[in-house]
């Protein structure tokens, strides 16, 4: 097993390997349930324990990107992750994975159940899945407090970004989410620490 | 031809909305006004939809404005618009990424960009526990504790965390218990 080998120089990966990452991402697309931030568990269970593809470190890092980069989170975090095991054509598998299951059920839907979110069994169902996504999105949270928030400048910077999104409504001004995290990003260049606890995660 | 202007209205959306799912709101809303493909009420139903599918709201709003337009086609060409600058720029950062991982610089840039992220994380998960553990309207008419709360959902919410800590429960199979559950107690 030498992903180096595979992703750096040979220009199309096994068709095994981009195989596997389709059915994975297959997988996580048909579970997406309540945006990227419920995935995190998810994630970590499939793609950190079980399959080793990528760690905890990288996830935590992809998710950063994501959130300052365009598009939606889940695509962004899928395509790193494929990039990262087998070059562009991996990107693509773990794309398009993603997207089967949830682009066939909304073809189905508009199709046939244009009434489907009224349905008393779905409007059921689905207010037990968002009180198990609230508690996905909390693990998250309790997941990547250990590896971000390292001492009293991160945990300032925490509460002041946090209340600026939570209680935005509040405010007598709007701040772009995105502008948020680049300001997040300057103000590490500036007055970050080297963490050097982190030599493991860039194998790649 | 209609295929060339979805991809093209949908790429615009995926290039600009930063910061996930509502943020492509304001751009849906545009292309409603702009081309009638979708009306406002098609948008009101389909954050409904997109709440109860998995799947981004990006990406579902996507496929089903392709798909009432251009049928299958149209829902695939739509869908693609949407995804494909953000894969694009996710590529070019991925590759930066894997060559400069151990710069300081980058590591740095992390330091602040890591906390910035879990608050926003946070933040979703208020605005998630709003809607599920609460009823706020009800509680500011009636002002009795009791009805702060919406008691099934606090206590599921409690059993799944447990599962989920001590057991290491799969989350998928929480997702499949949480939705029976929500169907069998009428949540």
């Amino acid at each position: 097993m030498h992903p180096f080998l595979f992703s750096r120089y040979a220009i199309m990966a096994p068709m095994k390997e981009l195989v596997e990452l389709y059915i994975a991402f297959l997988r996580i697309g048909c579970v997406a349930f309540g945006g990227g931030y419920a995935l995190l568990p998810i994630l970590e269970k499939d793609l950190v324990n079980t399959r080793h593809w990528t760690t905890m470190d990288e996830l935590t890092d992809y998710f950063a990107i994501g959130q300052c980069t365009p598009g939606v989170i889940a695509v962004n975090v899928s395509t790193f992750i494929g990039k990262k095991r087998s070059g562009i054509p991996g990107a693509i598998a773990t794309l398009l994975g993603f997207l089967t299951a949830p682009v066939i059920l909304i073809i189905l839907i508009a199709a046939f159940l244009s009434n489907f979110a009224h349905l008393p069994v779905v409007q059921h169902a689905f207010a037990g899945i968002r009180v198990c996504v609230l508690i996905l999105i909390l693990q998250a949270v309790l997941k990547l407090w250990k590896k971000s928030i390292v001492d009293r400048t991160t945990l300032g910077l925490y509460l002041v970004i946090f209340v600026l999104t939570a209680f935005s409504s509040l405010l007598p001004f709007s701040v772009p989410v995105a502008a948020l995290v680049i300001a997040a990003g300057i103000f590490g260049l500036f007055f970050g620490k080297d963490g050097n606890e982190k030599k493991k995660g860039g194998a790649a | 031809m209609i295929l060339l202007r979805l991809f093209f209205e949908f790429f615009k959306t995926g290039l600009f909305s930063v910061g996930g799912g509502l943020a492509t709101l304001p751009f849906l809303y545009e292309i409603s006004d702009k081309t009638g493909w979708i009306t406002h009420a098609d948008i009101a139903d389909m954050i409904a939809v997109s709440e109860s599918t998995p799947g981004a709201i990006g990406i579902n709003m996507a496929t089903y404005t392709g798909f009432k337009t251009a049928g299958i086609l149209g829902a695939l060409t739509a869908t693609f618009g949407l995804a494909l600058p953000s894969f694009l720029i996710i590529l070019v950062i991925a590759s930066f990424l894997e060559k400069f991982r151990d710069n300081p610089l980058v590591n740095k840039a992390f330091y602040g960009l890591r906390p910035a992220s879990i608050a926003m994380i946070t933040t979703a998960g208020v605005n998630v526990a709003k809607i599920t553990l609460v009823q706020l309207s009800v509680f500011a008419s009636t002002h009795r504790l009791q009805d702060l709360f919406l008691w099934k959902a606090l206590l599921l919410a409690v059993i799944i965390f447990i599962l989920q800590r001590k057991w290491q429960v799969h989350p998928i199979l929480c997702l499949l218990l949480s939705a029976v559950v929500g169907i069998v107690f009428n949540f």
